[in-house]
């Protein structure tokens, strides 16, 4: 009999805390239905006061998600009515769902390859992609540096425990293209490369994830963008010679079939404009004529 | 998930039967569910020609992964029977203060997100973690090995063995036990031959979700044991990472993945369904 009460109000309890989440939700939000059921899609930068009129859906490479918050709001304060809505990403995923149709007004790729493939779909007008950031690669190692890493050199040290990304994205095939040139070159020994990849205890599924296994001390060295380095306290970078080093252009466009055509190009405008390279160049990003 | 529930209800809701309902407007009832369910994993089995799959099968890094994956697996079934048979019987046996804590952290890792619980293992087992550091002095590394893979995978699938467990160990009449140490059964001789036998149900059942569960595991496995073919990269990391670059390797090793799981849990109903009265 008690258990019987008991459970009925354990019961309600449950209802009202469900109910409320659920109210919750709907309350704090002022997205679209459809970007509410995407619960990947971080509605990020609007200000839920403001009624925005118009709110751009931007596709953007997950290395991009610091510095395009921020350009986001300069944006919409630049741009009243006009809000920005991100989908942060691996570039291929950002790719493949522009491809199945995904609502997408622009879209900013971490490479060129991606871009060409969101092109192929024909949402994206070959003419349109333009360069406006690049991007290096760097050595990082923990702040403490255990395996005591000082120069390149040091990486092919038996016993140094190195991660790197895998070769399935980007920065894993840029990090084995540098192995590949500095085997070649002066200095460091036509096993360099492969003594490096003896070494190799993983092959982490994106750039971001090596950075952090350096940060928790897990790994002695990994090799990540420059714009990921200067984000981690944890962390201290090893520069790679420019020569020896690999240049990644990350592309941007304007959907072809936008409904905010004219805000769109706004927004690639800014990115391009000063405002939005000074950005980026805070965030270790590189201009697109530094080549 | 009738396996969080109590055994005694379904039982009860047996005996007094419903009047009977027309069963079409049941099945009509049930047919979104089941399109539901169906149709993502036809879609994933018809994407690929036979050809291209036993192509793509042949492939040693999707048998590597197919290896591995069974391998650790089956250790974390182990591990998670090993480590969970006494947490489940004392669950279903003894009223202790703090049990209700007790049930509800066994509960966690099935809520958790997985990232989460690799995020966790890293700063317990990691080479600057509360275990992980004095290992490391004495020059053992548990991160990006394979101990690391079947550690995530005991994280996340022991909680589905101790609930089922202990639904079966809490179905045996205590009576029984008392009579077999009446007549001189020593307290191990009582649970391996009286009250594991009668409870095999909810065991095998729980061997089953636990190891389904491992084969699975992704989120843990691929933050604490990093990726690394051959060593630390089981066929849900394969999937991953074959999406990104050959979605053929992916769709391989996914209706692999659907296959073993699908087989293994109808095994284990089948073997359960002999016998007993039950379902």
């Amino acid at each position: 009999m008690n258990d019987r009460v008991r459970h009925r109000w354990v019961a309600i309890a449950l209802l009202v805390f469900l109910a409320l989440a659920l109210v919750g939700c709907g309350g704090a939000q002022t997205t679209t239905p459809t970007e509410a059921a995407a619960t990947q899609l971080p509605t990020a930068t609007e200000p839920a006061e403001t009624e925005a009129e118009t709110t751009l859906t931007v596709f953007a490479a997950a290395s991009l998600t610091d510095a395009f918050g921020e350009i986001a709001t300069a944006f919409s304060a630049a741009n009243p009515g006009v809000s920005v809505a991100f989908n942060f990403a691996g570039s291929n995923q950002l790719a493949t769902q522009i491809g199945e149709g995904a609502p997408a007004d622009v879209f900013a790729s971490a490479n060129r390859k991606q871009m060409d493939a969101a092109i192929e779909t024909g949402r994206i007008d070959a003419d349109a992609p333009q360069v406006f950031v690049t991007n290096r690669l760097v050595v990082v190692v923990p702040a403490d540096n255990p395996a005591g890493i000082v120069e390149l050199t040091d990486l092919a040290q038996p016993d140094t425990v190195v991660v790197l990304a895998a070769e399935e994205v980007p920065a894993g095939q840029y990090a084995l293209e540098f192995l590949g040139k500095a085997s070649d070159a002066v200095g460091f020994g036509s096993t360099f490369g492969d003594d490096v990849l003896a070494n190799v205890v993983s092959y982490e599924e994106n750039v971001r994830s090596v950075l952090n296994k350096v940060a928790l001390g897990e790994a002695d060295a990994g090799i990540v963008y420059t714009s990921d380095a200067i984000s981690e306290p944890g962390v201290t970078t090893i520069e790679i010679p420019e020569e020896l080093n690999v240049l990644a252009e990350y592309p941007i466009a304007a959907l072809n079939d936008s409904a905010f055509g004219e805000e769109a190009a706004a927004f690639v405008a800014f990115v391009l404009g000063p405002e939005g390279q000074d950005t980026l160049a805070r965030y270790g990003f590189g201009a697109p004529s530094g080549q | 998930m009738s396996w969080l529930g109590s055994t005694g209800a379904g039982r009860r809701a047996r005996d007094r039967r419903p009047p009977r309902h027309r069963p079409e407007a049941w099945w009509a009832l049930a047919l979104p569910l089941l399109l539901f369910l169906v149709l993502p994993l036809l879609a994933l089995l018809f994407y690929s020609t036979p050809a291209e799959l036993r192509v793509n099968l042949a492939r040693p890094e999707v048998r590597q992964a197919i290896g591995l994956s069974l391998r650790t697996s089956a250790w974390a079934t182990l591990a998670a029977v090993l480590l969970g048979l006494p947490v489940a019987y004392l669950l279903a046996r003894r009223e202790f203060r703090g049990r209700l804590l007790l049930d509800n952290l066994i509960d966690l890792p099935i809520v958790l997100p997985p990232a989460v619980a690799g995020l966790a293992l890293l700063l317990v087992f990691g080479r600057r973690g509360w275990l992980g550091a004095p290992l490391d002095d004495l020059g053992v590394r548990v991160t990006f090995t394979q101990v690391a893979v079947v550690i995530a995978q005991t994280f996340i699938a022991v909680s589905l063995f101790i609930r089922a467990a202990t639904i079966g160990f809490a179905a045996v009449e205590p009576e029984l036990e008392d009579a077999a140490a009446i007549d001189g059964a020593g307290p191990g001789q009582v649970f391996w031959r009286i009250s594991l036998p009668l409870a095999r149900r909810g065991v095998l059942s729980g061997v089953a979700l636990a190891w389904a569960r491992a084969l699975g595991e992704f989120g843990a496995t691929i933050i604490f044991a990093g990726n690394f073919p051959g060593r630390t990269q089981t066929m849900p990391l394969a999937i991953y990472l074959g999406f990104e670059l050959e979605l053929g390797v992916a769709v391989v090793l996914s209706v692999i993945l659907i296959g073993c799981s699908f087989v293994v849990l109808l095994l284990i109903k089948l073997i359960l369904g002999r016998g007993d009265s039950d379902d």
